[in-house]
């Protein structure tokens, strides 16, 4: 089958790839573009390990094919902290042991990313209906709850910190 | 899982897309957001060698309400409707039922004519529109139709939809009184092991008006036409609602799955319809 060109940004770098148009999104953005953050996990829209965002919205990158992503922008677990400069979202989740095995983190993460800044100061209830298309295997939600609760609260205090430093 | 090879277009406009549709029958298909078909492509149910997204054609977007009209571009997203204040104003229910569709993510995706024309009993938003009594826009070869919802659907992925059409909008009049869509699911993300939408107008203890759609409860939505008539004209106490919640549950004709034997399901049925029932009259 003829391939496609299809172009995007992915944590910030312009992306252009000859695909076939069956290819899916995380399919391009581990084997072509080789940003092995984004997991397969069920490969069936339920379990959100491949969770990325699209446009500034999460979306699961196994259930879009890669072309209904021309001209997207792309985040990825990879564009948001590094091993030396974690975000802060990665850093509550080491300190409060919000993985098991990690699997499902990257997905987690990301949710966790786009859903603090649709609600920065969510109840417990909240961010468990935030990230309820996230599973995880190890059944480790109470650490990965924990987790995203402190990173809320770091973020709003970080946030406070600099209004200050403004005023 | 990686579904059988297929062409992409990308259409800018409704009759490219219809002319699409009309070229190739039904080897095309066209895909919204995709959380349907996508599915169903990579478990090679469907053999689709077309595939349309609709995504780049602007006129299908959009909610506008105008006084007690609202219409709903096909395109427009589950999270759209959730975070559409005017729309919550004018019709709550939507919201309501939305919440319970899927999870955040599929909901970023997901629209509202993908989950009606699709004509699959488990989807919430067909039994959600014969509740609101909606009218569907069809836009095919021979021009522009429209179809009821309550006349919409046929059996389980057969509508009165024709090949070479497509749903492009949605409209209603924002109903009147109490409401309430209540769901009963395994787990999030799953469908529903029966669903409930109710709108109840009531005026001094009686109901004048009355709305009862039922979610997968049958091969397709299935519309209360007996129990409304029960409930109108009534003065609403426990007992007519426990009248009418059977009445619909004599509409319902389960099948038996994964969700439980159709005894079962009958009785989540009455569970559902009985809460919907009394949260719509207390709203009232």
């Amino acid at each position: 089958m003829e391939k496609i060109n299809v172009s995007m940004k992915v944590n910030g770098k312009d992306e252009n790839l000859n695909v076939e148009p069956r290819t899916l999104l995380v399919h391009a953005l581990r084997e072509h573009l080789e940003y092995t953050g984004a997991h397969i996990g069920c490969s069936s829209s339920h379990c959100g390990a491949c969770t990325v965002d699209l446009n500034g919205k999460s979306v699961k990158s196994c259930t879009i094919f890669a072309p209904q992503a021309e001209g997207a922008e792309i985040l990825t677990v990879e564009g948001i902290g590094t091993p030396d400069k974690l975000h802060v979202i990665q850093e509550m989740f080491k300190e409060h042991h919000g993985l098991q095995c990690g699997y499902c983190t990257p997905g987690m993460i990301m949710r966790s990313y786009r859903f603090l800044q649709e609600n920065p100061n969510p109840t417990e209830e909240e961010v468990r209906f935030g990230i309820s298309g996230n599973l995880c295997r190890c059944t480790g939600y109470q650490n990965i709850v924990k987790s995203i609760m402190a990173a809320a609260k770091k973020i709003n205090e970080e946030a406070k910190v600099e209004e200050k430093e403004i005023a | 899982m990686i579904p059988s090879a297929f062409k992409f277009y990308k259409p800018n406009s409704i009759e490219k897309a219809v002319s699409i549709m009309k070229d190739f029958g039904d080897e095309a298909r066209v895909i919204a957001g995709g959380h349907s078909l996508i599915p169903v492509m990579k478990q090679r149910l469907t053999d689709i060698k077309h595939l349309i997204d609709l995504s780049a054609i602007k006129e299908l977007k959009g909610i506008n309400i105008s006084g007690k009209s609202i219409s709903i571009g096909a395109m427009t997203t589950q999270v759209e409707l959730i975070t559409n204040e005017n729309l919550f104003k004018s019709a709550p229910v939507i919201r309501e039922a939305s919440l319970q569709i899927a999870d955040p993510q599929v909901r970023n995706l997901g629209t509202i004519g993908g989950n009606v024309a699709n004509g699959d009993p488990a989807n919430d938003m067909p039994g959600l529109m014969q509740l609101l009594d909606a009218t569907y826009k069809l836009s095919g070869t021979n021009g522009v139709r429209e179809v009821k919802a309550r006349e919409f659907y046929e059996a389980a992925y057969f509508t009165a939809r024709e090949d070479d059409e497509i749903l492009i909008s949605i409209s209603f009049d924002a109903p009147i009184g109490g409401y309430a869509y209540e769901k009963q699911k395994r787990k999030i993300g799953d469908y529903a092991t029966a669903a409930a939408g109710v709108i109840l107008n009531v005026d001094k203890g009686v109901c004048s008006s009355a709305s009862i759609a039922l979610t997968n409860l049958s091969d397709t939505p299935v519309y209360c036409y007996e129990a409304v008539g029960l409930l109108t004209g009534k003065k609403i106490d426990d007992n007519l609602l426990s009248q009418v919640t059977k009445s619909c549950v004599e509409q319902s004709d389960p099948v038996a799955d994964q969700r439980g034997p159709v005894e079962f399901k009958k009785y989540v049925a009455g569970v559902v319809i009985n809460k919907a029932l009394k949260r719509a009259f207390e709203r009232s």
